[in-house]
């Protein structure tokens, strides 16, 4: 069904001559929605897009009164949450909003995964997805450093140890982002010109071509699903789809707000180099089941240093994730994939246990 | 390559082609080799200086208690033991470069980031750690503690 041509003011076609509206608005119309019972997870990517608009939006305001500098930054940030009005709120929002983009962020991948939408022709979509995942680890690792307090310039200095530890380019991709030998404020300048300017750009371009690929193939029907026949009927994504996903942000937007007010973020101490690292320390929720397992692993195994493993293990089960639409040849073929569905929810039940221990375990022994 | 310049026709466009590839090579690697260069941070001159006059007197650091100090531009760490003795050692964890300290409850070296446990001798004893820490000389002239890294 064709719908009905819509009638439009001058205003618009004076712009329709110029820009060429008609075209856009077809591409809009074009858009259809499968409707099926795993339609939920279509709302993951979205959520996950609105909260970046949030954090670039914020982020934005957060320039005005941020210094980057160890001898101004924690001051700075001071000020912000004292004695600027809403200063508080905006720097709540930022680091809510980046902490659940990075959990939407993980749902959607996991959702993507399990219902194993990377299958052909969809591999580079998942590919631009898990590069969004690294620049969204490295938003969250440089970002944590910015207000210069005890907690992160210890989880810098670890992080950026990690670095240094891998085999080969380690030592001099340390150095590359320490700026420096030590953490100093060669090193806050870096992330911060890191944070605010390479990542972002970098994560628009990459956005652009997951965007497009989206755009391009279309929604997903999980396999299971095609195996039914397929989904029953669609739904346009103007306006039924859109008014869905602004009501999901809307909702986001009101948790975001409570969170800022009710837990906003906090500052700590001042970090001091020469200060011992402060028992109870640990990094950001996300990184916490890595950080939990490097507590685990004994100092050395098969000959190699322990945390040195860990980092060659971690690095290739990205890899392995990264690679899953190559791997996956059942699903490729159009077959169910039952090893990948069990490998999905092996990793999940991973990353949620040693997180768990990670807040529940003895820190001291 | 030069026979082939001097041909007429069709080479004429093959030679165009290498002429501004090698033009492009050219152009991208002198714009990436000064930008990766100044991505490099400089090295600064570190204090090379083997030796350290502490701030602390000896009557500052009471039996069961560490204290960190600064090693050029790195921390060290001052303990004196149960029985009095005093020892120094670099307070940087050999696991992943975070800051030690004294347990005086276990009179154990301590890193937070990740358990790590070292004995008074400095020697790794449970935990991630890979190695003992860097152990350091103490010598007490009158009121005055001086470190120095052992020879």
């Amino acid at each position: 069904m064709e719908p009905a041509e819509p009638r439009h003011g001058r205003l618009w076609m004076w712009l329709d001559q110029r820009v060429g509206l008609k075209d856009l608005e077809k591409l809009a119309r074009k858009k259809e929605i499968p409707v099926h019972r795993h339609g939920i997870w279509y709302y993951l990517g979205g959520m996950t897009l609105f909260l970046f608009i949030v954090q670039v939006s914020t982020g934005i305001l957060l320039l005005l009164y941020y210094r980057p500098s160890a001898e101004e930054a924690f001051e700075s940030v001071q000020f912000l949450m004292a004695e600027v009005q809403f200063g508080w709120l905006v720097r709540s929002v930022h680091s809510w909003a980046a902490n659940l983009m990075i959990l939407t962020l993980f749902v959607h991948l996991f959702s993507v995964l399990l219902l194993k939408a990377y299958r052909p022709p969809r591999e580079i979509t998942w590919f631009s997805g898990m590069a969004l995942l690294g620049l969204a680890l490295g938003f969250g690792f440089t970002g944590y450093l910015l207000p210069w307090n005890e907690l992160a310039y210890f989880a810098t200095k670890v992080g950026t140890e990690i670095t240094s530890a891998v085999p080969g380019i380690g030592q001099f991709a340390g150095r590359l982002l320490r700026g420096g030998d030590e953490v100093t404020g060669a090193t806050l300048t870096r992330f911060y010109g890191i944070h605010v300017a390479i990542l972002p750009a970098t994560a628009v371009a990459l956005l652009g071509l997951h965007l497009y690929l989206v755009q391009r193939h279309g929604m997903s029907v999980p396999p299971g699903v095609e195996r039914e026949g397929g989904a029953s009927r669609v739904m346009p994504f103007v306006p039924n789809f859109l008014l869905r996903d602004i009501v999901g942000w809307l909702s986001a937007l009101a948790v975001l707000a409570a969170l800022a007010a009710y837990f906003p973020a906090e500052l700590g101490k001042k970090a001091d180099p020469f200060l011992p690292a402060p028992a109870g320390i640990k990094p950001e929720w996300y990184f916490m089941f890595m950080f939990q397992t490097l507590k685990y692993l004994p100092s050395h195994i098969l000959g190699i240093e322990g945390e040195v493993a860990g980092i060659l293990a971690f690095g290739l089960g990205g890899l392995f994730l990264l690679l899953i639409p190559i791997l996956d040849r059942r699903t490729a073929r159009g077959q169910p994939s039952r090893l990948f569905t069990w490998i999905g929810i092996a990793i999940i039940l991973y990353m949620v246990l040693f997180t768990i221990l990670g807040y529940t375990a003895s820190a001291t022994k | 390559m030069s026979e082939h310049v001097l041909e007429p026709g069709p080479d004429r466009r093959g030679f165009i082609n290498w002429f501004l590839g090698t033009s492009a090579v050219a152009f991208v690697l002198s714009v990436v080799y000064p930008v990766l260069g100044y991505l490099v941070p400089p090295r600064v001159g570190e204090s090379t200086s083997g030796t350290v006059t502490l701030s602390l007197k000896p009557d500052d650091v009471k039996p069961n208690t560490g204290q960190i100090f600064k090693f050029g531009s790195r921390p060290g760490i001052l303990i004196r033991t149960a029985s009095g003795e005093l020892r120094a050692f670099s307070a940087v964890c050999t696991h992943l470069n975070c800051t030690v300290q004294y347990r005086p409850d276990l009179s154990e070296i301590w890193c937070a980031c990740h358990n790590g446990h070292y004995d008074l001798n400095g020697k790794n004893v449970a935990g991630p750690p890979p190695r003992p820490l860097d152990t350091f000389v103490v010598n007490v002239r009158g009121a005055q503690i001086v470190v120095s890294k052992s020879a």
